[in-house]
C-alpha cells in the first residue's frame, strides 16, 4: 500500500533533493493525514463552547515506560499541540491505556470511559495486541464495530489509530490483516483513521527516523510519540475543518 | 490448447508455459516476502486482485493432477495415492525445516534488539520463552509463522486430493461441482482449520481447494472443454475490462489521493476483499489473468525457447525447492536489509542476488537429477512416476 512512497522518498534520496534535513523536521505528506470523514462534533464543541475532551483509549504503545513516561507519549504531546495550534479553548487530553488490552477488552470498557469522560472525541489505538494474540481478524473487526458504534451514540467522534510500524519484529508480528480491517472499518462507520502503521514507515523509508535501531534510552521513542503527537493533531484539525485562520474569524 | 488431440497427446507433453509462469509466480512470491522491498513495486498484486499466490496453488493443482493422474491410470489408485503423500510428507519435512530457520531468526532477534519504542510489539518474543508449546503447535501446522503459511495449505490439499483425483479422472464436472460446492459451503459456513494461537488459517484450504481442484480439472481433460470459450471474444474483452477495473482500483491503494474516485457504494460492497477466503473478486482476477494469457501466449510460442526465459522455466521446474530456498532468501534478505538499516539500493540488490541465487540453484538441482539419470529428457521416456516428484 505504501510502496508508493518508498519509491518517492528513494527518488528523493537518490537525487539529493530531499528538501528537509532528515531528523530534524517530521513533518507528514499531506496524503498521509488526508480523511474523508469529518470530525463535525469536535467542530461544534471548539466553535461553540470553545472546549475539547478527548479520551485516549489504547494498549501499551500509547504509553512510554519510563520516567515520566507517560508526560512524553503521544497523548500529553497531542493535548499540548492542539493548545497551540487552538489557543483559547479549554482542551483536555485523558488517556486510558492498559497494556494487554485487546480491541474486544477496549470495547467492553468504552461505555464507562464514555459516561465518565464525557469525550467529544475519542482516540482509539487499536490492533496490535490482537496481532500478538493472533486474534481472528473477523472477530477483530466485530468488536471494532462494536466500539465505534458505541462511540458514535455517545455523541462523540472517533479517530481511530493502527499499529506502529515496526520493521524488526514485522518477520513475527504480521500486521496486514487488523491493518485491512481497520481501514475497511473506518469506511464503513465513516471515522477517520490515523494511519500510524503508514506514518511511521514513512519517516523509516524518508530517512527520518531509523527505527531498526537498537537502543535502550528513551531519547528516539520520546521523539516519535511527539511526531505522532503532531500529526495526529494535524489530522484532527484538518478533519474538523478548524484550522488556524477560520478559528480567529468565528467568534 | 491441442483440442482436436485425444486426451493422451494432450498429457503426454509438458507444457513449457506451466513451468514459465510458475517460475515467475516463484520470483513474486519470494520478492513479496521481503517486507519493504522496493522490487516488490513490480509485482502483479500491485496491479490487481489476485497475487502469485492464486498462480502457484492453480499449477500446483494442474500438474499434480497431470503427473499423478497418469500415475493413477496406469498403476492404480493405491500406488499413486502412496506418491502423493509422500510428496505431502516431503513439504512437511520443507516446512518444518524453513520453521528451524525462522526460529533462529527470532532467538537472534530476541537477543540482539531492544527499543522501548516497540516494548509492546516485543511481546511477541514470550510466545517463543515457552519452546515446548510452540514447536508442538508448529509441527500440527497450527502455528505457523509469517509468511510461513503456503506449504501448510499445499500439504492439506495433497493430503485430501487422492480422492479428489480418483473422481476426477472419472466424472470430472461432478468433481470440479463437489470443489465448488465446498467453497461455497466454506463461505457461508465460515469453516477453516483452527490456527494457535488464536483464529484460523490464513489461506483456509476450503476455499483454496477450488483453485487447486480447478487447476487439477483443466490438466484432466478440462482445459480442451474450454477452448472454445477461450476463443470466443465475448470473453476475451470480459475479462480485459475486469483487468483493467481492478488495475483502476488497485490504483487506489497506493494513490490514496485517487480513492475519492471509488463511489463509496461501490467500496462498501467490495471491501475487504478477502485472500483468506479467495475472495470470489480475486477468483476472478486470476480466471481473466488466465484466459488473456492462454489467449496471447500460445502452447507453441517460439519464445518459451528463447534462452531469456530459460532461468524462469527452470526455477518452475522445481517448484518445492525453489518456493522453500525463496522463502529461506526472503527470511535472510529481510535480516540483511534490517542489520543494514538498508535502503532502496540495497533492497534492489538483496533481490536480485535471490533471483540469481534461485536460478542457479534451479540449475544446480537439474545436474543432479539429470546425473541420476532423471533429467527431464529421460523422465519423458520413463514411465516412471519418479517424474512425480518434480512436477507436483
Amino acid at each position: 500500500m505504501t510502496f508508493l512512497i518508498t519509491v518517492l522518498a528513494a527518488i528523493a534520496l537518490a537525487s539529493g533533493a530531499a528538501a528537509a534535513t532528515p531528523g530534524d523536521d517530521c513533518d507528514v505528506p499531506a496524503s498521509l493525514i488526508a480523511s474523508d470523514a469529518d470530525l463535525a462534533r469536535m467542530a461544534g464543541a471548539i466553535k461553540e463552547r470553545h472546549r475539547l475532551d478527548i479520551s485516549v483509549v489504547g494498549s501499551a504503545s500509547s504509553a512510554l515506560a519510563g520516567p515520566d513516561g507517560a508526560r512524553f507519549s503521544y497523548p500529553a504531546q497531542l493535548e499540548q499541540v492542539l493548545k497551540e495550534r487552538l489557543p483559547g479553548n479549554d482542551i483536555k487530553v485523558t488517556a486510558h491505556v492498559l497494556p494487554r488490552q485487546t480491541t474486544a477488552d477496549m470495547a467492553t470498557a468504552l461505555p464507562k470511559i464514555l459516561a465518565e469522560d464525557r469525550p467529544t472525541l475519542v482516540i482509539w489505538q487499536a490492533g496490535t495486541v490482537d496481532a500478538l494474540r493472533g486474534v481472528e481478524p473477523e472477530e477483530f473487526r466485530v468488536h471494532l464495530d462494536k466500539g465505534v458504534a458505541a462511540i458514535a451514540a455517545a455523541n462523540a467522534d472517533a479517530v481511530m489509530m493502527n499499529m506502529q510500524y515496526s520493521p524488526r519484529t514485522e518477520s513475527m508480528l504480521g500486521v496486514t490483516a487488523y491493518a485491512d480491517v481497520m481501514r475497511w472499518v473506518a469506511e464503513r462507520h465513516d471515522v477517520v483513521l490515523f494511519d500510524r502503521l503508514a506514518v511511521m514507515r514513512y519517516w523509516s523509508d524518508a530517512g527520518i527516523f531509523d527505527l531498526y535501531a537498537a537502543t535502550s534510552g528513551y531519547a528516539m521513542a520520546r521523539r516519535v510519540h511527539q511526531c505522532i503527537g503532531r500529526a495526529l493533531a494535524a489530522q484532527i484539525i484538518q478533519a474538523g475543518h478548524l484550522e488556524a485562520g477560520n478559528m480567529q474569524i468565528s467568534r | 490448447m491441442a483440442m482436436a488431440s485425444p486426451p493422451q497427446a494432450v498429457s503426454s507433453e509438458r507444457d513449457l508455459r506451466l513451468d514459465l509462469i510458475r517460475g515467475l509466480a516463484l520470483w513474486l512470491i519470494f520478492l513479496d516476502h521481503i517486507p519493504e522491498n522496493i522490487v516488490s513495486w513490480i509485482t502483479i498484486r500491485n496491479y490487481g486482485f489476485s497475487d502469485a499466490t492464486e498462480i502457484f496453488i492453480f499449477i500446483s493443482g494442474y500438474t499434480a493432477a497431470f503427473v499423478y493422474g497418469r500415475a493413477m491410470r496406469e498403476r492404480g489408485f493405491i500406488l499413486s495415492s502412496a506418491r502423493i503423500l509422500r510428496r505431502a510428507w516431503q513439504i512437511y519435512v520443507a516446512h518444518i525445516f524453513l520453521f528451524t530457520i525462522f526460529m533462529a531468526e527470532i532467538a537472534y532477534v530476541a537477543a540482539t534488539f531492544d527499543n522501548p519504542l516497540y516494548a509492546e510489539e516485543m511481546k511477541i518474543l514470550d510466545f517463543f520463552k515457552q519452546p515446548d508449546v510452540i514447536v508442538f503447535q508448529a509441527l500440527l501446522l497450527k502455528f505457523k509463522p509469517v509468511n510461513m503459511d503456503v506449504l501448510p495449505l499445499y500439504i492439506v490439499l495433497l493430503v485430501l486430493f487422492p480422492p479428489m483425483l480418483f473422481v476426477l479422472l472419472r466424472l470430472p464436472n461432478l468433481a470440479l461441482a463437489a470443489s465448488a460446492l465446498i467453497y461455497a459451503l466454506t463461505l457461508k459456513m465460515d469453516w477453516n482449520l483452527p490456527a494457535y494461537p488464536n483464529g484460523v488459517w490464513f489461506f483456509n484450504p476450503f476455499a483454496w481447494q477450488l483453485l487447486f481442484v480447478f487447476g487439477a480439472w483443466c490438466a484432466v481433460g478440462g482445459a480442451p472443454r474450454l477452448a472454445a470459450l477461450l476463443r470466443s471474444r465475448a470473453v476475451l474483452v470480459a475479462a480485459i475490462v475486469y483487468l483493467v477495473f481492478a488495475f483502476c482500483v488497485s490504483l487506489t491503494w497506493n494513490f490514496e489521493s485517487l480513492e475519492r474516485f471509488v463511489p463509496l457504494l461501490l467500496r462498501q460492497w467490495m471491501y475487504p476483499i478477502d485472500k483468506t477466503n479467495l475472495d470470489v473478486l480475486r477468483f476472478a482476477h486470476f480466471l481473466a489473468l488466465a484466459a488473456v494469457t492462454v489467449r496471447f501466449v500460445r502452447r507453441d510460442w517460439p519464445g518459451l525457447k528463447s534462452p531469456i526465459l530459460q532461468p524462469a522455466i527452470r526455477c518452475g521446474q522445481h517448484s518445492l525447492e525453489i518456493f522453500c530456498l525463496g522463502v529461506f532468501l526472503a527470511f535472510a534478505g529481510q535480516f540483511i536489509i534490517a542489520e543494514a538499516s538498508g535502503g532502496p539500493l540495497l533492497q534492489t540488490f538483496v533481490s536480485v542476488l535471490g533471483l540469481i541465487i534461485m536460478t542457479a540453484t534451479a540449475y544446480l538441482i537439474s545436474w543432479y537429477k539429470g546425473m541420476e539419470g532423471r533429467g527431464p529428457r529421460v523422465r519423458v521416456k520413463s514411465a516412471d512416476a519418479d517424474l512425480a516428484e518434480r512436477g507436483a
